[in-house]
């Protein structure tokens, strides 16, 4: 086997360091997204209002129940087209990025609906009592007692979903996107050094998912004391 | 006018009946000790009047408004009743501070430093002053018993209510709590109180309520009540509870 070259990699960096940015950013946009969109979605879950429960339990468990690559396709197949429709833009590659940001919002939502719909459940029952006892509507008895403390107890869970998401985001090299691993790809495949380049983004990937991971446990155990 | 009104009230969990047919009042100024054995739906009632639990049959008029009448803002009616609750549920995530002010700000509308005041002075009035910066898990049970009557008292209430509110307190604590609940009775307050302490009934019920299997069975003023007890489910509970 000949020997392992990897002086491509050094000249390679600033369009590796563009990939990382688009992986990123969908993984920011897309926790954030997902974070706000969940805890709607679960709330409505848990709330008493039958068709709204029914309506985001159908959501969530149509995301779960298909891989996120179908998820991924099936939005650049749909965004474009409404985008063109709704707002008469045209299609260029800007379009992919969209669609994907769009597709993993969606996808990761009903991920963290139900972390959220846990970690809403854990807070006692007692302490809604006590809210409604102040006089609190709805609505502050969630934005000031409830999501506040069940927040805290899903971070670890939430943070573990942000990394496994984070890993995830290379699946947009189905739509051409040239993000941290596609862009290695795109490289590797140029220079003819595929296998250096998927090396080296593996180890990228691995330094940055298990460092995340130990700060997560970390934080865990400061918070279980 | 009775300031709390309860009127042939009846509840079903499911095909369960915990309620049946319950009426009683509270005029104000009166000290009204609901009492009976575990599971005879004292607290489900006490529960029924700031609409916590709904009911399915009866009225309930709390200082003349009825909880069931569509246009009641519930929330707006629980903001002038104050209640105490058997694990004291303050909110753990904030400091005993926040704890006294953030529903006189967010329910009520008052300013930071005037919620600020009241909290304060309630706090001292339960002999917690020293205590305002820490949070609430740093408490004894006690502490945070007497904390949570001082939340309440913040938003001015117009009445009581107390769930069991010494049932999960260590012996030694219960007294500290009860000793804030007498001082509240003898100043006038209106209170309607869940609780075994036949002590504290004795000392400052004006009626006593006998509940069993979801019934009122006896209401009698406290003379009456310790004195001849009318049901004979309210003669073996007595006999049993004031054995020691």
């Amino acid at each position: 086997m000949e020997q392992f070259d990897w002086t491509s990699i050094p000249g390679a960096l600033p369009i590796l360091a563009d990939g990382m940015l688009i992986t990123l950013e969908i993984t920011a946009t897309a926790i954030l997204v997902g974070i706000l969109w969940g805890t709607v979605l679960a709330l409505a879950r848990l709330s008493g209002n039958r068709p709204l429960a029914w309506l985001a339990a159908a959501y969530v468990n149509l995301f779960r129940a298909v891989p996120l690559v179908m998820v991924i396709l099936w939005f650049y197949l749909i965004v474009p087209t409404l985008l063109q429709r709704w707002l008469g833009v045209s299609q260029s590659s800007d379009i992919r990025m969209i669609s994907a940001l769009v597709a993993f919002a969606l996808f990761e939502s009903a991920y963290y609906a139900e972390i959220i719909r846990a970690g809403v459940q854990s807070v006692p029952k007692g302490q809604v009592d006590a809210a409604f006892a102040l006089g609190m509507p709805y609505h502050l008895t969630m934005r000031l007692v409830v999501l506040p403390q069940a927040f805290r107890n899903m971070l670890p869970l939430l943070l573990t979903q942000a990394i496994i998401l984070f890993q995830d985001t290379s699946l947009v090299y189905v739509i051409g996107l040239a993000d941290f691993f596609g862009a290695a790809y795109k490289v590797g495949d140029r220079d003819g050094r595929l296998v250096e380049l998927l090396l080296f983004a593996g180890a990228v990937y691995f330094i940055l998912c298990f460092g995340a991971s130990l700060l997560v446990r970390q934080l865990q155990k400061k918070y279980s004391t | 006018m009775s300031m709390i009104q309860i009127e042939n009230v009846s509840k079903w969990y499911g095909d369960f009946q915990v309620l049946t047919d319950c009426s009683t009042h509270v005029n104000p100024g009166e000290v009204v000790v609901v009492c009976g054995p575990s599971g005879s739906g004292k607290s489900t009632l006490i529960r029924c009047v700031n609409g916590l639990e709904a009911i399915q049959q009866g009225r309930i008029v709390v200082n003349g408004t009825a909880l069931s009448d569509p246009t009641t803002n519930l929330s707006k009616l629980r903001a002038q009743v104050g209640m105490v609750f058997q694990n004291f549920e303050l909110f753990p995530h904030m400091s005993v501070t926040d704890n006294l002010t953030i529903a006189q700000i967010k329910v009520l509308g008052r300013s930071t430093a005037e919620a600020l005041a009241r909290g304060l002075a309630m706090l001292d009035r339960v002999g917690l002053k020293a205590q305002a910066s820490k949070f609430p898990g740093a408490l004894s049970g006690g502490q945070q018993q007497r904390v949570a009557i001082a939340r309440a008292l913040a938003m001015d209430p117009i009445c009581m209510l107390f769930d069991e509110s010494t049932s999960a307190l260590d012996p030694e604590m219960v007294n500290e709590v009860l000793d804030v609940m007498v001082e509240l009775a003898t100043e006038g307050m209106t209170m309607m109180c869940v609780t075994h302490e036949m002590g504290f009934a004795r000392k400052v019920a004006d009626r006593v309520i006998f509940m069993d299997h979801g019934r009122i069975v006896d209401d009698a003023s406290k003379d009456d009540f310790f004195g001849t007890p009318r049901a004979e489910r309210a003669k073996l509970f007595l006999s049993k509870i004031l054995q020691h």
